[in-house]
């Protein structure tokens, strides 16, 4: 594995260990210096042609605790994203030396192309609609952690799942695992589909939302944003809260056990009702902490020493390997020195 | 005085019919001298086995000149012509500035004496292509134009469509008739889409153009044509919808034509997978279902012609994503032989696409299209139906590179081309 674009790409072994590796991390930033040497010399580029301050935040701190530096591109500010053509800007970043481009781009399929242009790793930070592999492999992180296993669980995918890029990744990534997902949303706001196949994978596309509420594992609610309206796509907010939203009087008619996650950032009071992402069920914020561990398992896995192979799976030493490294958690001056450089 | 040259055995495929004679072409007058059997002349070209055909028309090419020509020039787009066994080329009207007045044709036609085919100009239907004021379509006519469109847009407003329609109606056109083209997209439809909406646009996140879009148009246009009497001509058919609608149009004795792609009848959205801009184009490429009913369109008729919509583009500027890269592909040099490997018809009903048909509906019927006979203009292309070779962008004559074909195998070129008498294409190589 040298690059990830897309969650179709992965294989579920590859899936596997990432999470495995990602759990490993988790433990390492419960360390008192949650910080490893494991991709010490290497150089991470955030090439963010949109705004984004979490993905990129969560992004960059995983590349600094694994003592990686990092250097970031922000569109709008630059040309970027406009005139010059992606082979040059591309060919610009990678003539500076850099292990790894983390792309965030508008348009869908940009970091596919970017691949094209570069002997860098491409790791798919969000492609327009297309795909958000990152944001899948942490919810699927979560999922695991809270849940045990993915397979067979009944999740919910509910909202604009036509524009969204969580929807395109969640679904092929959980359908991966084994879960049964269930799509809900305005008519307006689904993709075109025929019958149970959306994305290329098949899916129980429901109309009520009520009805399917007790039946789940999982509500997982998107971002509604108010340019919809304008769109044409739905009337108005309210009418979305009372016909999609998590309400309080929805989530009381989960499961116990079932529960509640959003990419963020949340409108509360639309898709959800604000005491419902305040509640227990709510894993917002534990999807957030996992984003970080997610990534560090990215970034190793296409910078570390070791490539993963589909035929091992299961078998890797992580754990043992940086306390070898860095037996105490320790950390030393030349690594902090090393991190100061942000290109802006 | 040059030489004159015969074309021996070759098997001669046009409105005359299928046989095998010898042709003689004299470069002095620019006319065929003589068809027939064992005519001798100054030079020879051993035509035995190979198919001799009239001079290609395409109803649509973007020559980009003036205004984009890194892209494409009418002296280097007439090359790429000549290659694909063309002798005619309409050339569309969305230049800098657009062709929208006597002076941009005659510029047009002026750069067109130093090609290697002809060059005839379409002109828009509206000034700047914008839809609000006609262009002065009779000062364009008394230019030579006879074929009008907004091309790369579609007329939008009903009202004004109609308004056009019932003044080019009226317009004296020579006996040579004046016919306005469609660029069918209704954009309120298509605002935001890149590709055709479907399985894969919904898959790649990328936004739609819904087949509806073009359908809605050629409904509505159908509906003026009925309504003015005026000629409408729909570019690039590539919906199964507006396939049936011409179809039944016809069937009701309306004044309708037709042009398909090769892209149209040979590629899928699935092109689009690896969000490679060279496969963007609009209309944008659609499904098998799509693509069988074109093919089902040109097969029993409704469709009257093959038509490229050759669109340059640089290299740098679809090196941008999906979403920024301009639509279109090349089309001249590769559409002879795509068609003789996607379409399963005769031969001759297939060159008929090619030649007369489209000749007539760009009033060349004079000189372009008819058949192979003394005292005609010497307009005509030696095909070796055998020959087998590789599509690439950068052996092309155009500047620009983007084929959607790069790298395909595919079987049958123009081996000579003439134009005027003279041979600007000789065993598969521009003469000049």
């Amino acid at each position: 594995m040298n690059q990830l674009l897309t969650v179709e790409d992965l294989s579920v072994a590859e899936i596997d260990h990432l999470l495995e590796l990602a759990r490993s991390f988790d433990a390492v930033l419960g360390r008192s210096v949650p910080k490893v040497p494991a991709l010490r010399g290497k150089t991470v580029v955030l090439a963010f042609f949109e705004d984004s301050t979490r993905t990129r935040a969560s992004f960059d701190l995983a590349a600094r605790r694994l003592s990686a530096d990092v250097a970031t591109f922000a569109a709008g500010s630059s040309s970027l994203s406009k005139g010059e053509s992606l082979r040059d800007t591309v060919e610009t970043i990678t003539a500076m030396g850099v292990d790894a481009i983390v792309v965030r781009h508008p348009h869908p399929g940009v970091p596919l192309a970017i691949s094209r242009y570069t002997t860098a790793s491409v790791i798919n930070a969000g492609d327009g609609r297309h795909q958000h592999p990152t944001q899948a492999l942490l919810d699927a992180h979560t999922l695991r952690e809270t849940l045990g296993d993915i397979e067979g669980r009944r999740i919910l995918m509910c909202g604009d799942i036509l524009n969204s890029r969580v929807a395109r990744s969640n679904i092929a990534l959980f359908s991966k695992l084994g879960a049964e997902v269930i799509v809900c949303g305005p008519n307006t706001l689904l993709p075109p589909h025929s019958g149970s196949e959306m994305f290329g994978v098949s899916v129980e596309v429901v109309e009520d939302l009520d009805a399917v509420i007790p039946t789940i594992d999982v509500a997982y609610m998107l971002r509604i944003q108010q340019e919809r309206i304008a769109d044409a796509a739905l009337p108005t907010l309210r009418e979305y809260r009372s016909v999609y939203g998590l309400t309080v009087a929805r989530a009381d008619r989960m499961a116990p056990q079932a529960v509640v996650m959003h990419p963020g950032p949340m409108n509360r009071g639309v898709e959800i009702d604000p005491d419902v992402a305040d509640s227990e069920r709510a894993l917002i914020t534990t999807q957030v902490a996992n984003g970080v561990s997610v990534r560090m398992a990215v970034l190793y896995e296409l910078l570390g020493p070791g490539q993963f192979d589909d035929r091992d799976s299961g078998t890797y030493a992580l754990s043992a390997e940086f306390d070898l490294i860095n037996p105490d958690g320790s950390h030393d001056e030349t690594q902090q020195h090393a991190e100061q450089e942000v290109v802006r | 005085m040059k030489p004159t040259i015969v074309l021996k055995d070759g098997r001669l495929i046009d409105l005359a019919g299928d046989r095998i004679a010898d042709v003689v072409v004299d470069p002095n007058s620019g006319l065929i001298t003589g068809v027939g059997t064992g005519l001798a002349a100054d030079e020879e070209i051993d035509c035995d086995g190979l198919v001799i055909s009239p001079g290609f028309v395409d109803l649509h090419a973007h020559l980009r000149e003036p205004g984009l020509e890194a892209a494409e020039t009418i002296l280097t787009g007439s090359r790429a012509a000549v290659r694909g066994g063309f002798t005619a080329v309409v050339a569309m009207p969305n230049t800098t500035p657009t062709t929208d007045s006597a002076a941009v044709v005659e510029q047009v036609l002026a750069a067109g004496r130093h090609a290697l085919c002809e060059v005839s100009p379409s002109a828009a239907i509206s000034v700047g292509r914008k839809g609000h004021q006609l262009s002065p379509m009779a000062e364009l006519v008394g230019a030579g134009v006879r074929i009008f469109t907004d091309d790369g847009n579609g007329v939008q407003d009903d009202r004004f469509m109609r308004r056009a329609l019932e003044y080019a109606r009226g317009l004296p056109d020579d006996d040579r008739p004046i016919v306005l083209a469609q660029h069918c997209e209704v954009e309120a439809l298509t605002e935001g889409g890149v590709m055709h909406e479907g399985q894969w646009s919904a898959r790649l996140g990328l936004g739609g153009q819904p087949s509806e879009a073009e359908e809605l148009m050629v409904m509505r246009d159908i509906t003026l044509a009925r309504m003015t009497g005026a000629r409408v001509h729909f570019q690039h058919l590539s919906s199964a919808g507006s396939v049936a609608m011409v179809r039944a149009a016809k069937a009701a004795g309306m004044p309708v034509t037709a042009e398909a792609t090769p892209h149209h009848f040979s590629l899928t959205d699935a092109c689009c997978a690896g969000f490679d801009p060279i496969f963007k184009v609009h209309p944008p490429l659609r499904t098998e279902y799509d693509v069988a009913a074109v093919r089902e369109g040109l097969a029993d008729g409704t469709i009257d012609a093959i038509a490229t919509d050759h669109a340059p583009h640089t290299p740098e500027s679809k090196e941008r994503s999906f979403d920024d890269a301009p639509p279109g592909m090349l089309g001249l040099e590769t559409a002879f032989a795509v068609a003789l490997d996607e379409l399963d018809l005769p031969l001759a009903d297939l060159l008929a696409l090619l030649t007369w048909r489209p000749a007539a509906i760009a009033a060349l019927t004079d000189r372009h299209g008819l058949a192979l006979a003394a005292g005609r203009e010497a307009n005509l292309t030696i095909l070796d139906l055998d020959h087998r070779w590789v599509a690439t962008g950068e052996e092309m004559a155009s500047l620009a590179r983007n084929t959607p074909f790069e790298g395909r195998e595919l079987t049958g070129r123009a081996k000579d081309t003439f134009w005027k008498g003279e041979r600007v294409l000789a065993d598969f190589e521009v003469t000049r």
